[in-house]
């Protein structure tokens, strides 16, 4: 029951943050409403029992991205970017983008009813105790099964950090 | 609705303890905030040859509280264009993240109110790093362009300094294997060695980065008062500012407490396992002994009967306290049967004491790099982050990975891991030279074509 509760809240929190974030006027008031939904959606991932992605979605995307987010909105002049339009041109691609996703979420809360075991998970609770060491196991996947990928990924990135440095740097 | 009243019930069933423990940190911090200031005041006045605070109570002891009523009472003033809303979120941010992060610190084996989570040090660093909206968004709140830049300043400064800070914690983390808080002080129980000797230069990195994340000297720059009014809270007043200060303050008791318990052991006693050294045990209650008959000895001392009785029940406080240190160590000696039965309250007490001192050591470092360095420009700041701190904790990262394979490849344990942590530490700090002289050479290039050019710098 509290397993429910919980994911409800922190669900309907997320929810509501993302329609906020899209909808609000103000820059800033759109990052705090996205600050929520990015906390709200750690703390659906603490109640599944995954602490260490909790803590990564806390410290990658609240703490790291997000920072950088509001670092680059507080540069922006906020007065022009308030009186323009910001919705302009997008409405019926995004309706119909929107009308989509919501038909293919809709095929699949309707096909998992029907199938029997294949359902929405159900959560059991578990004691701490019982489960097995989270950040350790996640360790095990990354350096045991997928450290092809992972190695594939980080490459993938430091390429584009390098390009990034070459872009930014000052041609003299 | 019954659901949510069931699952409310499930849950104080579970966590009623932890919850209530939670509530007691959050009622005693503020007051814990306070004499830390009123430390700091007198640690100030000490070091430029005055006396400080000696008007509220006897030495000052009774300021704090004074200050904070003073606070409480105080108008709050919104500015009139200040974002409302946004305003009354920023130091709410701040000090809840900073009370947060908190939860997941053990201070001694006995105390620790979100108890075992694996992820443990992560927490308590992502979650304190969370405390920057609050500078951000106050300083944005404010609608004024000294708080702009001041909250500018200190994010940038900020993510400059977590890379260097969390590269500092992973070649500690590198010995432990865990990130659970608990295991990575039994960790160095086991080894009978603090981290702080196997990873020096990482010690050395993470205290320059704590500082610059916790925005004290040498590094205020966020709140630079000589350039930018008071930085991010120069709108702030009254109670509000007050959190900001609270917020402050428990972030340095956070850092001081990851650095505790990562690189100086965290509850245990200095050599816990050299059995010669056991008298140790009795210098806690010894300490406490002593500050109680100095308060006794400058009763006489004091102006008035209410100063005088204030001083007394000072002594009486210290006096409990070591009489409840002295109770673990003392009963043993007198009845040897005892020691099982009183093992985990040695554990618990002594542990808590050890803890609270190191934390203690690690602020006091704090205040006295505060005023003995001047401050920093933001340049140099940046560069120092960007250029000096950030490669030569990543090169240390890697010596010390390469020091604890090689440590595991000999079955080396304990004191012996030194053979070849030294090396690691050493070649670090040759990498540290290198990176300054390049650096230094950079600069006079940089000065030779830099005379036409007004905006540099």
């Amino acid at each position: 029951m509290l397993d429910k509760v919980l994911f409800y809240f922190f669900a309907g929190i997320a929810v509501a943050s993302a329609a906020l974030m899209v909808t609000r006027r103000n820059v800033v008031h759109s990052a705090i409403f996205l600050i929520t939904a990015l906390l709200a959606t750690a703390g659906i991932f603490l109640q599944l029992r995954a602490e260490f992605l909790f803590i990564v979605q806390i410290i990658l995307y609240v703490g790291g991205i997000m920072v950088l987010f509001v670092f680059v909105i507080m540069l922006v002049n906020l007065d022009v970017a308030l009186h323009q339009i910001q919705f302009a041109r997008q409405k019926w691609v995004a309706l119909f983008v929107a009308l989509a996703l919501a038909g293919q979420a809709g095929v699949m809360f309707w096909t998992s009813g029907k199938m029997p075991g294949q359902g929405f998970p159900v959560l059991t609770a578990e004691a701490a105790e019982h489960l097995p060491a989270n950040s350790e196991t996640v360790a095990h996947s990354l350096f045991e099964s997928y450290l092809l990928p992972f190695e594939i990924a980080s490459v993938l990135l430091l390429v584009a950090m390098i390009g990034a440095v070459v872009m930014a740097k000052k041609r003299t | 609705m019954n659901a949510v009243f069931q699952a409310t019930i499930e849950f104080l069933k579970l966590y009623w303890a932890p919850l209530l423990c939670g509530v007691a940190v959050v009622a005693i911090l503020p007051l814990i905030a306070g004499y830390i200031v009123l430390v700091e005041r007198k640690i100030m006045a000490d070091m430029q040859a005055r006396l400080g605070p000696m008007r509220v109570g006897p030495h000052g002891l009774l300021q704090p509280i004074a200050d904070a009523v003073k606070l409480l009472i105080k108008e709050d003033i919104i500015p009139d264009n200040a974002d409302k809303l946004v305003f009354w979120l920023a130091p709410v941010l701040s000090v809840g993240a900073a009370l947060l992060s908190l939860a997941g610190l053990a201070i001694g084996p006995a105390f620790q109110i979100a108890q075992d989570i694996n992820i443990g040090i992560l927490f308590v660093v992502g979650i304190s790093a969370l405390g920057i909206f609050g500078i951000v968004l106050g300083g944005w709140a404010s609608n004024s362009h000294y708080s702009l830049m001041g909250a500018l300043r200190s994010s940038a400064q900020l993510v400059s300094y977590e890379t260097a800070a969390g590269m500092a914690l992973v070649s500690a983390l590198l010995f432990t294997g865990t990130l659970n808080i608990k295991s990575i002080v039994e960790a160095q129980s086991k080894e009978g060695i603090w981290f702080v000797m196997l990873a020096p230069v990482a010690f050395f990195t993470y205290l320059v980065a704590s500082i610059a994340e916790t925005n004290r000297a040498p590094f205020d720059l966020p709140e630079a008062e000589s350039e930018l009014v008071a930085g991010y809270m120069t709108e702030f007043s009254g109670f509000r500012w007050s959190l900001y200060f609270l917020a402050e303050y428990t972030n340095m008791i956070v850092v001081a407490s990851v650095a505790t318990t990562l690189f100086l052991g965290g509850w245990l006693r200095p050599f816990a396992k050299v059995s010669w050294l056991n008298f140790l045990d009795f210098a806690p209650p010894v300490l406490m002994i002593a500050i109680a008959a100095y308060c006794v000895l400058r009763v006489p001392k004091q102006p008035t009967r209410v100063q005088q009785l204030f001083m007394l029940a000072v002594a009486g406080l210290c006096f409990v306290v070591a009489l409840v240190l002295a109770a673990p160590v003392v009963l043993p000696v007198i009845k040897p049967l005892l020691r099982e039965a009183v093992a985990p309250f040695y554990a618990g007490i002594h542990g808590g004491f050890w803890f609270i001192f190191k934390v203690s050591a690690y602020i006091y470092l704090f205040m006295w790099l505060r005023f003995t360095l001047p401050r920093y420009r933001f340049d140099q700041l940046m560069r120092l982050g960007w250029h000096f701190l950030i490669p030569l904790s990543i090169i240390n990262v890697l010596l010390v990975g390469v020091a604890s394979i090689a440590g595991a490849y000999f079955h080396l344990q304990g004191w012996g891991l030194l053979l070849v942590t030294t090396p690691a530490a050493i070649f670090a700090l040759v990498a540290a030279f290198l990176i300054l002289a390049i650096e230094k050479e950079h600069d006079t290039r940089k000065d030779q074509t830099a005379a036409s050019d007004f905006y540099a710098g």
